[in-house]
């Protein structure tokens, strides 16, 4: 049986969910952004895979959940993506701090 | 100290190395690249947790895919890394300061969490499970998922073509 306890993986999981919050609040980079929005969606897939072994009723079951995530995710990154290609388009700028059409 | 926690304690290192180096980093390129770093030692991870198949899933779609689309969306649009310096102080300070509660709450509540720990063979012709499980109890998701993809594409291709119209008034 395994040595490592369950615990340990969801500290891995939630440093690195910590880092991908701080990474999308602090920084102006579009993009980054949206980088650190699937880190943050990896976080949450190894806490996933990792109740899938270790949890209260241990199964398949939480890998096919991650790999609905991962596909989710992908997904979601295309299409931010576009959307950041139409906005430079019109404003030539990724600074979030300038889009604030909405705003006005 | 065993084989596996020798393992988990460098991929955990590096992913978190990766990540840090992601937020300290000035060039953007430089914060994808150190990315890889990181998914790919997630991919370990789940190696470790007898997930191969995710594991390989994630190789193939995080540090394959997406960290290539994320390099296409820098080098499309420009970027000034002056920008980036100009960040308050005091805002930087107000999220680290969210972040690290954030942080000190979930670790006390995952410290005690503890389950019975029960002997599941999922390493065992996982691939085999998880497409029997798949296309058993979660048909529907699936299909519905493979909908998504294409509205996805469909969505994307619209969003980032250039408009028509916008030509025609470039060229007058």
């Amino acid at each position: 049986m395994s040595s490592l306890p369950l615990p340990v993986f969801l500290v891995l999981a939630l440093i690195l969910f910590c880092i991908g919050l701080f990474g999308a609040l602090t920084k102006r980079n579009a993009v980054i952004v949206l980088i650190s929005i699937e880190l943050m969606l990896n976080a949450v897939n190894i806490n996933l895979v990792a109740f899938s072994k270790y949890g209260p009723n241990p199964g398949i079951t939480g890998q096919i959940f991650s790999l609905f995530t991962i596909t989710v995710a992908a997904a979601e990154a295309a299409v931010g993506l576009a959307i950041l290609f139409a906005l430079y388009r019109n404003r030539r700028t990724v600074n979030v701090n300038e889009m604030d059409q909405l705003k006005r | 100290m065993t084989g596996e926690m020798i393992a988990f304690f460098i991929l955990a290192l590096v992913a978190i190395c990766g990540g840090v180096f992601m937020i300290h980093s000035e060039n953007v390129v430089h914060m994808v690249v150190s990315l890889i770093f990181t998914f790919l030692s997630i991919a370990g991870i789940y190696i470790l947790l007898s997930a191969e198949f995710v594991a390989v899933v994630q190789v193939l779609i995080y540090s394959g895919a997406i960290t290539i689309i994320m390099l296409f969306g820098i080098m499309l649009t420009k970027h000034d890394p002056k920008s980036e310096k100009r960040i308050a102080k005091s805002r930087i300070l107000a999220v680290g300061t969210g972040v690290v509660a954030f942080f000190i709450i979930m670790f006390l509540a995952i410290n005690k969490l503890s389950f019975k720990q029960q002997d599941v063979e999922l390493y065992v012709h996982n691939v085999k499970k998880i497409g029997i499980e798949l296309y058993s109890k979660y048909v529907i998701p699936f299909e519905l998922t493979s909908i998504l993809l294409l509205v996805a594409l469909i969505g994307a291709v619209v969003l980032a073509k250039k408009d028509e119209s916008e030509e025609m008034n470039e060229h007058e």
